[in-house]
């Protein structure tokens, strides 16, 4: 258990996906422009991730691994070279499933959401997620787990920075550093202070 | 024609470039380029994913039904980013443990989705392999960059060759650590933004609250 916790908080502050692995750089520069829908996508990205981590971790470990056929009688086949095709389909049909479930029995939230979803399809932190648990050898409860911190982590960060992005606007920067280059550099100086945090140890 | 085919090759360096001007595929460019070797072979497999990813695609492009486009490019990106993913394994296999899991991540990358879906599902298969080398190349030249600042400066050598003698070594260079880590990575694509639009002004992105002047009233 404690070594779960330290686990999540590591993968919430110390590693975190969008700030120190730069995973999700795309959609967390254009969409961080307005608290709401940072904290919409941050939401989704989150729920996804703790989805899909666990359910690759399933796959690697029933399907893929050397020896991991063995329950259908062949032990000597080894399919890792497999891995990024089946991570990426599995996660493509699970955003599409939620999409699906999210329409018929959560319509509101599906209109909240709703627009996030494709997005995430292609966002390198959900991917990101799945191959550090393949790299890191994580087990099904730590897999769990490293899911929900890292995307928690990712939705934190991506609020944060909307936040500050919103007063932003309001200051006198100079005509090329407009927009995309001060974001670059915020997202930078917050880079910097989650490093802070690299010496907390559980 | 091959004035064309020249602009398509050469449009994404400066003036379209897929990172400092469309903001696509920033995600796994800035964690590899803390060295130059590293970052060369991450440019070179973006360069053929992102060529034969257009190519391959374009071929197809009259088979593929509309509704379910994103998942054959994406089974058609994959495919190829694990060959390449193989290719790197066996014949570099300490970079590949550096570049960990950014070589899986090119399938995620926005450049090469983007212009399959921009580029080569609507034209000729040898423009759309020129399209894709030319944004490959674009992204390359900017991890370059950002690789030789940060390995000249913080750790003094270039391609792991010394360059600058560093302190620990008996010369004179003191590494500026701060280069080595991530944000530094966030600071120089940030200030290669600033240059590239002070040389190219209408790239400047428009303002969303001008400051009043005391002269305007």
């Amino acid at each position: 258990m404690e070594g779960l916790i330290s686990l999540a908080v590591k993968a919430i502050f110390v590693e975190n996906l969008a700030l120190s692995f730069f995973l999700g750089m795309c959609t967390f520069i254009a969409v961080s422009k307005k608290i709401s829908t940072a904290i919409g996508l941050g939401i989704s990205v989150m729920i996804v991730q703790s989805i899909t981590v666990p359910a690759n971790n399933i796959i690697l470990s029933y399907l893929l691994k050397p020896g991991a056929l063995a329950w259908a009688g062949f032990p000597d086949i080894d399919l890792t070279f497999l891995g990024l095709i089946s991570y990426i389909g599995v996660i493509a049909a699970l955003v599409q499933i939620l999409e699906m479930i999210l329409d018929k029995y959560f319509p509101p939230l599906y209109n909240a959401l709703g627009i996030f979803l494709p997005l995430i399809t292609v966002n390198c932190a959900i991917l990101g997620g799945s191959l550090f648990m393949v790299e890191r050898d994580y087990n099904f409860a730590e897999a769990t787990t490293y899911g929900l911190a890292s995307g928690f982590g990712w939705a934190l960060a991506i609020a944060t920075m909307a936040g500050v992005r919103e007063k932003l606007k309001y200051s006198d920067i100079p005509d090329g550093l407009q927009g995309l280059g001060i974001t670059f550099i915020t997202a930078g100086l917050m880079a910097m202070a989650f490093m802070c945090f690299s010496g907390v140890k559980l | 024609m091959s004035q064309t085919r020249k602009q398509l090759l050469t449009d994404p360096l400066v003036d379209n470039n897929p990172i400092t001007l469309q903001v696509l595929g920033i995600c796994s460019a800035l964690a590899v380029t803390s060295s130059l070797n590293v970052a060369f072979v991450m440019s070179l497999a973006v360069i053929a994913v992102c060529g034969f990813s257009s190519l391959f695609i374009s071929f197809l492009r009259h088979y593929i039904p509309n509704s379910i486009r994103i998942i054959v490019q994406m089974v058609i990106i994959a495919s190829l980013v694990i060959l390449v993913d193989q290719i790197i394994k066996a014949y570099a296999y300490e970079i590949s443990k550096t570049l960990s899991v950014f070589v899986g991540l090119i399938i995620t990358n926005c450049i090469v989705m983007g212009r399959a879906e921009a580029f080569a599902m609507k034209n000729k298969p040898f423009e759309s392999f020129v399209d894709g080398v030319g944004n490959g190349l674009g992204y390359s030249l900017l991890l370059m960059s950002v690789g030789v600042i940060r390995e000249l400066f913080g750790s003094g050598s270039l391609f792991g060759i010394m360059i600058f003698e560093p302190v620990s070594n008996g010369g004179w260079y003191v590494p500026n650590g701060l280069l080595l880590l991530p944000p530094s990575a966030f600071f120089i694509i940030g200030f290669i933004i600033w240059g590239v639009r002070t040389w190219k002004k209408s790239q400047v992105e428009a303002r969303e609250y001008k400051i009043q002047t005391l002269e305007e009233h």
